[in-house]
């Protein structure tokens, strides 16, 4: 059913094509939720450089994160509306993938924000954040601050979910690559065997999970002193479980994301580091992406080095080492978004 | 009642008649199948000595002890409270879909009342309640005089409330530290007190305020539900709700009360969530919904309404979160937890089907 009406858009889409595209330019905005900061951000930035660059928006988003077949339909309404690009954070970066093609055929340029897709190259650009390197430079950071003690370190990592999306295993990875912990297969948690991994837990990144995962694994390690969050509510649940036992000034946490309360407790030191991502940057650069193409067919074109375009990642923390860039809480704060 | 003249002789030759007549065919399982029909906390009360005794048996000391079964419950008090209201919902032979929304949105109005508006701390507290209550109300207004189905009603109360939740908030997570210095009492269910720990604080039992209030409303609960006129109502109306009626009962009046205190119950636990995360979060308690009627189900409590009983539903919850944790310190994968909490989900109802036969 869906196919069949996916097809018969396209055929009235394939007859006008030409009537719409005098109409001005138009494109979609998809993404994973309404209630997560970070997309509300990213929806922010698109409807700004829209308004700037007199491109009309529309605005779609999943009822949950890992809703996918609103995000399929999302699409189908784009292709029907004779959009000239989607951009799209993705909940199900495989599956999605015939419907990106369907709209792709359709002559739109299709742009992955934030999560690539399964493979990369299904859409005609990927603007995201490097995840890996996002969880790098706080596996870093933490083996420095450390120091000799990082040899006996007890690491708690709060993850995403059981699903393992590719951020989650990005992030994590990265951690442990940058702490020095042999990652066996990058393409999956929890294959290690290194004796410093007290364990993982999921937390679904929100504070209660976070809680929760930090006090199963206080109860399977009591003398945890490095936590490795997925976000950052997860590592404020985090450590209100750590409080609760009295342990929150002697253990490390460290995270990723880069929003506003996220980046005030780097400031008050809830947070040793985080690792903060651009969404607002993401959603203009593919806005302007979207209306080079409508003007000349031009295609954005990847990061050198890398099969995306990298839209930064910055480290911060008030308490910076040497060999890892970082910038200040102040710093951050002004870039934090949510 | 016969008013034959040996009332007494008369008494006691019908009972050994009938002693010697059940006999015949009461064997040992049914006389289990009449004492769960009887009793319908005791099978997961069963389920959960079980469960303990064999994780205790896997793990040892790590789980067993008094911080780890404490901890337990500190895991589940959210989902505890939650399924005391989902509890008497079901009774009536309803669901409410909507818990989880109005426990979030309560928690959101009581931090954004003080930090937005900068209203007195308990004032925004007994604002957060009183929507609650006031959502619970609608629910049963709509069920009870609109005589439109309870899943239809709460499903579209959930995306309804959530919506506004997210709408009003705008997203915006009040911080722990914040509350802390500005409004502790919303951390109110955050108070701990410890038995056993040792001086640096550490080890031994640890109960917070919240699982405190946990453990008393399923007492209170228990008690007007078995001993008021109110409680048998609620039974009544799940039974049969033309019965009940014709038995005098108010069951318009009886419905919307067991709603608006679900609401109310639910805000409660709204105000618990902020003890449990510290800070005020709009995208939390999302799966309260779920959860709560899983903790229902594997209590025994009959989803077709009129059976079970509270503390059942306390029994489930604490059931998944022995699982949960149990799990963990094995190093299972987390999606073992889904595995087995689907299981005892499916074995639950296998199992009130089983003594439903009973009454038949």
């Amino acid at each position: 059913m869906k196919k069949l009406l996916a097809g018969s858009a396209l055929a009235v889409i394939a007859m006008s094509g030409a009537a719409f595209a005098q109409e001005g330019t138009s494109a979609c905005l998809i993404t994973k939720t309404d209630t997560n900061p970070f997309f509300v951000k990213m929806r922010e930035g698109a409807e700004a450089k829209a308004a700037e660059l007199g491109i009309s928006l529309s605005s779609y988003a999943g009822k949950v994160d890992g809703d996918h077949e609103s995000q399929v339909q999302a699409i189908e309404t784009c292709i029907a509306s004779g959009a000239s690009g989607i951009l799209i954070a993705a909940s199900d970066t495989s599956a999605i993938v015939d419907s990106v093609k369907a709209a792709r055929d359709a002559g739109l340029l299709v742009i992955a924000l934030d999560t690539p897709l399964n493979p990369i190259d299904a859409a005609d650009a990927t603007f995201a954040t490097d995840n890996f390197q996002a969880g790098l430079l706080i596996g870093q950071w933490a083996a420095a601050q450390l120091g000799d003690a990082a040899a006996d370190a007890k690491i708690a990592f709060l993850d995403l979910n059981v699903s393992q999306p590719s951020v989650d295993v990005l992030r994590d990875q990265g951690f442990m690559t940058g702490f020095g912990i042999d990652t066996k297969d990058a393409n999956v948690i929890g294959d290690e065997d290194d004796a410093r991994i007290v364990g993982h837990d999921v937390t679904q990144g929100n504070e209660e999970g976070g809680r929760t995962a930090m006090e199963n694994l206080l109860t399977v390690n009591p003398d945890v002193n490095v936590v490795y969050t997925i976000n950052e509510p997860a590592a404020a649940g985090a450590y209100e479980a750590l409080k609760a036992v009295g342990r929150e000034s002697d253990v490390l946490i460290v995270s990723v994301d880069g929003g506003c309360p996220g980046v005030q407790n780097v400031k008050e030191g809830v947070i040793g580091a985080t690792s903060q991502q651009y969404p607002l940057q993401m959603a203009a650069l593919g806005i302007e992406a979207i209306a080079q193409y409508a003007k000349d067919g031009t295609l954005p074109q990847p990061t050198e080095g890398k099969d995306f375009f990298d839209t930064g990642v910055k480290l911060i923390t008030d308490k910076p080492v040497d060999g890892v860039e970082s910038i200040t809480s102040d710093e951050g704060l002004g870039l934090c978004w949510g | 009642m016969s008013g034959t003249d040996n009332f007494e002789s008369v008494v006691k030759e019908r009972r050994t008649e009938a002693v010697a007549e059940f006999h015949e065919d009461k064997t040992l399982i049914k006389r289990f199948q009449h004492a769960l029909h009887t009793t319908p906390a005791l099978v997961p009360m069963i389920v959960l000595i079980v469960s303990i005794i064999l994780f205790g048996l896997l793990i040892g000391n790590r789980f067993f002890s008094a911080g780890s079964l404490t901890l337990i419950l500190q895991q589940v008090q959210l989902v505890g409270i939650v399924a005391a209201a989902q509890t008497l919902v079901i009774l009536t032979a309803g669901i409410d879909l909507s818990v989880g929304a109005i426990t979030v949105l309560s928690s959101v109005i009581m931090g954004q009342f003080v930090f937005r508006y900068g209203l007195p701390v308990p004032l925004a507290i007994l604002c957060g309640l009183g929507v609650g209550g006031i959502l619970g109300s609608l629910n049963g207004w709509l069920v009870a005089v609109m005589k439109l189905p309870p899943f239809i009603v709460t499903l579209g109360t959930w995306q309804i409330i959530l919506a506004t939740n997210f709408l009003y908030s705008a997203n915006e997570t009040i911080r722990s530290q914040e509350i802390q210095a500005e409004a502790p009492l919303l951390q109110f269910f955050a108070n701990t007190f410890k038995i056993g720990a040792d001086e640096n604080g550490r080890g031994g039992a640890t109960f917070t305020y919240g699982v405190i209030f946990m453990i008393l409303l399923v007492i209170v609960l228990a008690y007007a539900l078995r001993q008021t006129a109110w409680g048998r109502h609620v039974y009544a109306v799940g039974d049969d709700p033309d019965a009940a009626q014709l038995s005098g009962v108010n069951v318009r009046g009886t419905l919307i009360s067991v709603y608006a205190l679900s609401g109310l119950i639910c805000a409660f636990a709204g105000w618990a969530l902020i003890g449990r995360i510290g800070s005020v979060s709009p995208t939390s308690g999302a799966e309260l919904n779920i959860q709560s009627i899983t903790a229902v189900v594997i209590g025994g409590i009959s989803l077709f309404g009129g059976r079970g009983s509270i503390v059942g539903a306390l029994f489930g919850a604490l059931i998944v979160g022995v699982f949960s944790l149990g799990l963990r310190l094995l190093g299972a994968d987390a999606q073992w937890t889904f595995f087995f909490i689907g299981v005892l989900i499916i074995v639950a109802v296998a199992v009130d089907q089983w003594i439903r036969k009973v009454a038949a």
